[in-house]
């Protein structure tokens, strides 16, 4: 079998069909997580899953795993609907989650150990998974004596042990350092390429567009809110891909098409609204005014001069794209750019921005919050109506719980607070955990 | 024949020597199996006969009496653990079960050892004449002296395992009692060590009570060093107090060193942030164990079994049913729930009947002015305790060579049942005729005011060089430094701390309060020494009036001060 072609006569191994997840919020609503996911997992591939923290992907994953069940559709592994772990299907975890008071032959072992297979036989095998992961002579060291990526590798040895069908994987690569990520990369494509792998097919959750491209067959484009897919594509570079290829470059850059893509059927905001966030019940992503004030700063200097592609910016300014879209999503709300298509575009005031000194920003910056983001006005109004000028942290709260989940709600009012302090349009008092008007003199 | 499963000795002879440390090992384990002989061997004796060898006060006959009370100690250790691995797995891993299982934990906790006396009959008839009945009752008191706050932690640390680590056990299919024996227990270890640490010196404290009982007309002296020291409170026999004190010192010292040492030291094995370890534990017995060849053989054996014996259990119930929708629902819940009201007011009810049978309203009121007073004296003492021993602490903390001098001592003193220096205040006190509501108080924080000072040396140790550096180099000094870098870095630590102290405090209050010296005897005013006259008259009311009045306060004094305290410093003053 040719690992690297996809064989899309093969019967699939993993069906995904509609698959829902929704919580249920205090006031009885339905908050919905993601949204009727359908995808199929096919011997000799690697698919991988890409989006913005929020949007499902490690839901989806864990529900794979038999570690989450869904709210409604199914999850089928060689025709079985998946209830909880499946022998077959074995995962790479983004904090490795190797226990600390094992070696690495004894971490190995472990899967093995639960199927209950003999003593000599579970050794042979975790030698085998030892030495192709590239763990020769560390067998008897602890997790804590080993660095980073020696510790991913002994999460990979772990899952491969087992042989499992279906290798799943966690942003594997997220909690090392760029270097060392892409040997580990490097190393597991090589290894698959070659078929040295017990496994059959991959599936990849990630947020790094790059990683994504370069180990992929296909991917996956979830939105946020709810999570769903928005967009298929295929990756049809032989391996080894280069990241200077331009065919590379091109697919990467259509990925940030697809990502920055408005979501289709969101034409409830009335076909005048232009830019997204208006009620109080959007969840805002933290970004610090720090990178906000960058970020225009950035894009309004040479040599962008107020447009910039985002993939180009990305790769220039060393940045995430976990980082970068937050950061352009929230300028876009402010009405300081506009992104589309790949593209963020500055917009009169956001250009005016760059140009102003502090306190003008901090005054320019202000009347842009309060005018368009829903949350702030409100909080301002409700300050400004009471005597005291104050109010609890928890009244707002709870308003945003009818709309939100509970962290997301956290987070959206360490946002508001954050951007509130900047502009000085109204003060925090973490200790009494009230908003209040009253800035220290 | 497979080779690896012959013995070392005869394997390799050449090249197996016999160290010296194996030679130490071997002594400690035939020494051990000695002990555990000789004491088995007491169990089946008859209580008439106990009762007609009266407790020695030789100095010699004290060997005997530690090795029988050191004893008892670790088989209700044991019987702890036991408690500790069901009780708090089963209120981590159940929702239903957790409702009514926390509460009653915490609430078990706030209750004094002597408010456990009344089982001492239960236990004698269970065995009637016999000394085991006596045994059984003496190691149930120090049981429960030690479960509560093992189980606490217990239930805590299965509650905090990372989401991924126990995925990553779901994942990989290990059943559940593998995933206890693989994952849980060893994430727990740390927290559990400690723990037991802390456990194993509330045992030595109520060390008295636990062997030299009287409920009403029955009295019983296990031989021990509590009754030991029993009798020679009785004689006025300061010498033999003198002894009992080197006695128990030798012994704690021991346990310090061949267990508390060595599981100190294992612990930071199960650590999940191995590389921001600041203390490097060291221990020699650890050390012994594992260098000497024999200890290891003996370990690995004893792991071997383990394994086979449990291969059939490892791989049951991986395939664990999923629970029924009916099981799961709502309604289910809501009947367990009434369930449980139902209980609690039959519960109320019957106490009520029980308490009110004896006790007047009135002197219920009393009561709870003695709570008061008894409220007081732990508030002045911990405030007199913080006064000396904060500044103290930082000073330690802050210097590394003297902090690593001072901690294990302070750890020891507190491991040291502060008691068996009362009868020494109390002669004192009697001789001097001083006023036993201001001189008998010290006695309640003797031993837990060490809780504070090497909770304060942790967290000025744990100070970041940056944060110092930072202050100097503003020059902040004297005062200014104290209230802006010092007291804030150590607050969380020192809220921990003060929290140990303040219920070690109150459940030390019921020996403190009422001390005797021969046929004198000292009273203060308060809830403990109220408890303690009514545990002596075999008054079963008012013996649970004050219980449940002392448990009453000290949870609410938990629920609406210290946590508050608490949840206030972990707020303000964690760096990140």
């Amino acid at each position: 079998m040719n690992a690297t072609a996809p064989a899309l006569n093969l019967a699939p191994l993993l069906q995904v069909q509609d698959v829902c997840k929704s919580f249920r919020k205090p006031d009885g609503d339905e908050l919905v997580v993601l949204e009727k996911v359908n995808m199929t997992l096919r011997p000799g591939e690697i698919v991988g899953l890409l989006g913005r923290s929020g949007s499902g992907k490690s839901t989806l994953l864990r529900q794979i795993a038999g570690l989450d069940e869904p709210t409604s559709g199914q999850v089928n592994y060689l025709g079985h609907a998946v209830h909880g772990p499946a022998s077959g299907i074995a995962m790479v975890f983004q904090s490795f989650a190797l226990f600390p008071w094992l070696t690495v032959l004894e971490n190995v072992q472990l899967g093995l150990e639960a199927q209950g297979v003999a003593e000599a036989e579970m050794r042979k095998r975790s030698l085998q998974a030892i030495d192709l992961i590239g763990l020769d002579g560390f067998e008897s060291a602890y997790p804590r004596e080993l660095s980073g990526g020696m510790r991913q590798r002994v999460g990979f040895a772990r899952a491969l042990v087992v042989h499992p069908n279906i290798l799943l994987m966690d942003e594997p690569f997220s909690a090392l350092d760029i270097l060392t990520a892409e040997t580990l990369r490097g190393d597991f494509l090589n290894l698959w390429g070659e078929g040295q792998l017990p496994i059959k097919a991959v599936l990849l959750v990630t947020h790094n567009i790059e990683e994504a491209v370069q180990m992929c067959d296909r991917l996956l484009i979830f939105s946020t809110n709810p999570g769903r897919v928005v967009g298929e594509i295929l990756v049809d570079l032989p391996q080894p891909r280069h990241s200077e290829d331009p065919r590379f470059r091109a697919l990467i850059e259509r990925v940030y098409v697809e990502m920055t893509a408005r979501p289709r059927g969101e034409v409830r905001t009335g076909p005048k609204e232009r830019f997204p966030g208006t009620g109080i019940g959007t969840v805002l992503t933290h970004v610090s005014s720090n990178v906000l004030t960058g970020l225009i700063e950035t894009v309004a200097a040479a040599p962008y001069d107020g447009k910039a592609d985002l993939p180009v910016l990305a790769e220039e300014q060393h940045l995430e794209i976990d980082e970068l879209l937050p950061a352009a999503d929230a300028l876009q709300m402010l009405r300081f750019a506009e992104v589309e298509g790949g593209d963020i575009r500055l917009t009169e005031p956001g250009l005016e921005f760059a140009r102003s000194e502090t306190d003008e920003r901090k005054k320019l910056f202000a009347r842009h919050l309060i005018t368009y983001v829903a949350l702030a006005a409100h909080i301002r109004r409700v300050l400004d109506e009471r005597a005291s000028h104050t109010a609890p942290k928890s009244r707002f709260f709870d308003e945003l719980e009818d709309y939100m989940a509970e962290d997301a709600a956290e987070q959206t009012l360490r946002t508001i607070v954050s951007w509130g302090r900047y502009a000085e349009a109204f003060a925090y008092d973490d200790h009494a955990q009230a908003f209040s008007l009253e800035n220290p003199a | 024949m497979r080779l690896d499963r012959l013995p070392i000795s005869v394997l390799r002879r050449s090249r197996y020597v016999p160290g010296g440390w194996d030679v130490l090992a071997f002594l400690l384990v035939f020494v051990f199996f000695i002990y555990c002989a000789e004491a088995a061997h007491g169990l089946t004796g008859s209580l008439a006969r106990l009762q007609a060898t009266p407790i020695s006060l030789a100095p010699t006959a004290l060997f005997g009496y530690s090795a029988r009370t050191a004893l008892r100690m670790v088989v209700a250790m044991l019987a702890s653990l036991l408690f500790t691995f069901t009780y708090a797995t089963l209120a981590a891993k159940s929702r239903r079960a957790e409702v009514i299982l926390v509460p009653l934990l915490d609430f078990l906790q706030s209750v004094p050892i002597l408010g456990f006396s009344f089982t001492y009959l239960f236990f004698l008839q269970l065995t009637p004449g016999r000394v085991a009945g006596a045994e059984l009752a003496a190691v149930f008191l120090i049981f429960t002296s030690q479960a509560w706050n093992m189980a606490f932690s217990f239930y805590h640390s299965l509650r905090s395992i990372p989401d991924e680590m126990v995925e990553a056990a779901r994942n990989f299919q290990l059943s559940p009692w593998m995933r206890f024996w693989r994952l849980e227990v060893p994430f727990a270890m740390p927290a559990l060590i400690w723990n037991m640490m802390m456990s194993m010196s509330g045992g030595w404290f109520f060390l008295v009570f636990s062997e030299a009982i009287t409920v009403g007309h029955t009295t019983v002296s296990l031989p021990g060093v509590g009754s030991y020291i029993a009798l020679a409170i009785q004689q006025k026999s300061l010498t033999a107090i003198g002894w009992a004190i080197a006695a128990m010192f030798v012994v704690i010292l021991i346990f310090d060193q061949l267990l508390f040492r060595p599981l100190n030291a294992s612990a930071d094995w199960f650590r999940l942030d191995q590389e921001a370890g600041f203390t490097a534990n060291r221990s020699w017995a650890l050390t012994m164990m594992r260098r000497s060849r024999l200890l290891k053989l003996l370990a690995s054996a004893f792991a071997g079994m383990l394994r086979v014996g449990t291969r059939p259990v490892a791989t049951w119930g991986a395939a664990r049913r999923r629970p029924t929708a009916a099981w799961s629902s709502r309604w289910v819940d809501y009947g367990w729930y009434a369930l449980l009201v139902l209980i609690g007011c039959a519960a109320v009810w019957r106490v009520s009947l029980f308490v009110l049978a004896e006790v007047r309203p009135a002197e219920i009121g009393r009561v709870l002015l003695y709570g008061v007073f008894t409220m007081a004296r732990v508030a002045v003492l911990i405030a007199l305790a913080s006064l000396i021993w904060v500044p103290i602490g930082v000073w330690v903390g802050l210097r590394p060579r003297v902090a690593s001098v001072v901690q294990p001592i302070a750890q020891f003193l507190a491991a040291f049942p502060a008691n068996l220096f009362f009868p020494i205040v109390v002669s004192a006190i009697v001789a001097f005729r001083l006023m036993p509501d201001i001189w008998l108080s010290p006695l309640m924080i003797l031993g837990t005011q060490w809780y504070i000072l090497f909770n304060v040396i942790v967290g000025a140790s744990a100070i970041a060089p940056d944060l110092r550096y930072a202050g100097e180099n503003l020059g902040v000094r004297g005062w200014l430094w104290w209230r802006r870098v010092a007291l804030p870095a150590v607050f969380p630590f020192y809220v921990t701390g003060a929290i140990t102290a303040s219920g070690g405090s109150w459940n030390a209050s019921v020996n403190a309060e009422v001390a005797a010296w021969g046929t004198e005897t000292v009273r203060a005013h308060g809830l403990g020494a109220y408890i303690a006259d009514a545990t002596a008259a075999g008054d079963f009311q008012r013996n649970v009036l004050g219980i449940m009045v002392l448990s009453l306060l000290v949870v609410i004094l938990n629920r609406l001060f210290w946590r508050p305290l608490y949840a206030r410093a972990e707020r303000k003053f964690r760096i990140s």
